[in-house]
Order: C-alpha cells, then structure tokens, then sequence
C-alpha cells in the first residue's frame, strides 16, 4: 500500500470537510478499498473514515417504509429483525455478501458508492426503486448506477441513507463465482404497487441493470412458469474467464425464476 | 502518522504507526502477538482474524488507525492460563489442524460462530460460516467436528454456569 493519510470524520459536515484534503477518498467499511489500496489499484492521498459517524447507522423501518443509514453493516441488516418482516429479501441477500468477517465491516454506502459490477446491494436498490439520500440531494436508484464502478456521485458528497418502499413480493437469488464467491448472476424480483422491477447484477457489460423483457414477463404473471418461452439477449452482457456472455444470459433467467419461486415461498 | 490505543488480550497498548499500517502488522510487528497471520493478504483466507470489540473481522483489511480505540482479543488472549479455551480443545482433540497456519483465524472465527448462534450447530451451518477461512490442507472435516464439538462444551458450561447461579440464588 502506498502512503496515505488518515483522518477520522467525527460528523457528517466534519468529513466533508476533511474531504477537501488532497485526492481524499471516503472509507467506509473498508472491504473493497482496503484490499484495491493493498494491491494499488487504489492510491488516495487521504482516507476520510467514515466509520464512526453515528448519524451514519441503523436502520428505521415505519409501516412500509424503510430506511436504512449508510454505515449500517451486511451483518447489522441481514440480522435486523424489523426489516426481517418487512423485506426479508434484503436482509437475506445482506446475509450472502462475501463471508462473516465481511458482512461484519462492510456497508451498504460503500457497496454502493463503490458500484461494484458484481456487488449485491445494487441489484436491491434497483428492483426496490430506492432513492439514495446524500449528504446533498435524493437521487433515484435508476439515476444512481451510471455503469462499471460509476455512480452520480459528486466529489465529496457522501451517500447517507437509503430509502425504499417495502415492496408485497421480492427475494434475491445470485449464482456465486465458485472461487471469488461474487456473483456471476445475481437477479433481485420485486413486485410493488408500481408493478414488477427485476434487476441484475454481476452478469451485465456495463454493471447493474434492469431486464426489462422478464419485468413484462412477470407483469402479466407473477409465477416462474410466465417466464417458460423468454429468452434473455446475451448482447450487452459480460463475457470473461468464468463465463461466456450465452452463459450468463442463460443463468439470468434461472436465477430469476427461482427467485420468483422463493418471492412466492414467503406467506 | 497515527497514535494508536487499543485494548489487546485484556492490556492497554499504545504505539505510533505509519497510517497505512494494517492491524494485523501493528499486532504482529509492534506488539509482538505473531499468533495472528497473513497468509493471503487479499482479505480471503481468514488466517488473520481477530476480535476486534466482539466481532471476528479480518486484520489485514482493517488500519491499525480504523481500529484504534478498539477492544482487540488475538488468538493469545483466549486460553485462560495453562486451560485452553474450548473451541482450542476441541481442535486438539479433534485433530483440527495439520500444518496449523489457519488454525488461529480459524479458531477466532468459530468461537465467533458459536457466539453467534447459542441455539447450537450443525454440519451444514458451520461449514457455511466458516466460508471465509481457508485451510490449504484441505482439513475441514476435522476443522467441521472440533468446531461442532467445542459449541456442545461450551453450551454445557452455560448451563451448568447457569444451575451455578440458580443454586447461588
């Protein structure tokens, strides 16, 4: 790793102060950037932590609606048991982020500032129609993503919360890189008032995206079976090592269909 | 440069470090606790795992900085004298370590596991909570046993702890 310098934000407006330092960057849980700065991938000058703002934790569900700060951990949301009854979904795909000491660290703000093309979370906040609340505006989930570890983000500002409505349906099922244990195909199906949102991570050319022909599908049947016949385009989608573009468009649609199972599952 | 202040196996410990010092190399290298180790040092392979205020994390994926201020229990600070903690017996008896290079992460993760679920264990839940060790040995059967052994022991002495107090009272 290269020479950093450190600084611990006492408070929102305090990081985004400290911010203005050199080519500083945010650290939040720490489960990516560390290991990118370890490897030089990553070489700010300066880390603003973001880990000990208390106005950056919990989670607040109220009836339907849910919002959870962006310093809360995997480990915190897959465990907490309001947002269990509410939207089981996301506290189960909470629960499959990488490992035990991970979820433990990591959080949703920095899964998603970070926009990784296989992380889980961004797949929830499409589906779910989120709106990530920062420390300057409210950006719609479909605003948010902008492609491979991009997002709307501005210099300094910070991610603080996030908010959706809990939606009557949802659940999430991913396919892991047997090796790394992301995802080659993560798909997040969620039916709200608004109809059927189906958003898929870790397969696409240019990260998180929403499949619009199962969405149709599923509109006009909420069951696994509405998706018999459906093919998904593999144009557009990733093709590497691990797995041909074919391949992961095939695997698209398995997982969205036992994820339409397991949405159903649920009494 | 960081002043770090941590709680270590029970002992307050202080030391300057450069900022981008891991956790686990202040352990290792500025307080001597060696027991903590790297073995992938991309945050996969779990050798590092320390308790870091109660809750297993990876040492190599954390500043020394990030954590300071922080309660830290290593793989020294579980035996209580000469008498081994649990889940370390149960290793032993069990035969839950070949080369022993994974064992102290292994063993901070999975006393963390039985914390974590005082309901009890079995096979299938052990295995996928211990997802993020690595045992190049390939020993996880053995690994799997010691770990369902030790939280039947450790869930014997709470109720007997328990009776204890109840027969106190």
């Amino acid at each position: 790793m290269y020479s950093v310098n450190y600084h611990r934000a006492s408070s929102l407006a305090d990081a985004a102060k400290l911010a203005k330092t050199g080519d500083a960057k945010f650290l939040s849980g720490g489960m990516t950037l560390i290991p990118a700065m370890k490897t030089r991938l990553a070489a700010p000058s300066d880390l603003v932590d973001l880990g000990h703002i208390a106005e950056l934790k919990g989670v607040k569900v109220s009836g339907k609606s849910v919002v959870i700060a962006a310093g809360t951990t995997h480990y915190e949301v897959a465990n907490d048991e309001k947002l269990k009854k509410v939207c089981p979904a996301i506290t189960e795909l909470a629960g499959m982020i990488g490992d035990p000491a991970v979820r433990y660290r990591g959080t949703i703000g920095g899964s998603i500032a970070n926009n990784d093309p296989a992380a889980d979370y961004p797949s929830a906040l499409l589906a779910l129609d989120a709106v990530v609340v920062t420390n300057k505006r409210q950006i719609a989930a479909d605003k948010f993503f902008k492609g491979l570890f991009e997002t709307a983000l501005k210099d300094g500002e910070i991610v603080t919360a996030v908010a959706f409505t809990a939606p009557a349906k949802a659940a999430y099922q991913k396919f892991r890189n047997p090796a790394s244990r992301y995802a080659i195909a993560g798909v997040f199906v969620a039916k709200g008032k608004e109809g059927v949102r189906v958003a898929v991570t870790g397969a696409g050319d240019d990260g998180v995206f929403r499949a619009k022909q199962l969405e149709a599908a599923l509109t006009k049947k909420f069951d696994a079976s509405a998706l018999d016949g459906v093919t998904v385009s593999s144009d557009n989608l990733m093709s590497d090592i691990h797995a041909s573009a074919e391949y992961r468009a095939n695997l698209v649609l398995v997982m969205a269909r036992r994820a339409v199972t397991a949405a159903n599952a649920r009494s | 440069m960081s002043e770090v202040s941590l709680v270590v196996n029970g002992r307050r410990v202080s030391g300057v470090a450069e900022d981008r010092t891991l956790l686990v190399h202040f352990l290792r290298e500025h307080l001597g606790l060696t027991g903590t180790h790297v073995g992938c040092d991309t945050s996969q392979c779990g050798a590092c795992v320390v308790h870091v205020d109660g809750k297993a994390v990876k040492s190599c994926t954390m500043l020394a900085a990030q954590a300071s201020g922080s309660t830290v229990v290593t793989i020294e600070g579980l035996a209580d004298g000469a008498d081994l903690h649990p889940v370390q017996a149960a290793f032993r008896e069990h035969h839950g370590l070949q080369c022993g290079f994974c064992t102290p992460g292994m063993i901070m993760a999975s006393v963390d596991i039985i914390n974590r679920h005082p309901e009890g264990l079995d096979e299938a839940t052990v295995r996928a909570e211990l997802e993020g060790n690595i045992c190049r040995c390939t020993g996880y059967h053995n690994i799997v046993k010691a770990v369902l052994a030790a939280s039947k022991t450790m869930a014997k002495g709470k109720s007997k702890a328990a009776s204890r107090a109840k027969k106190a009272a």
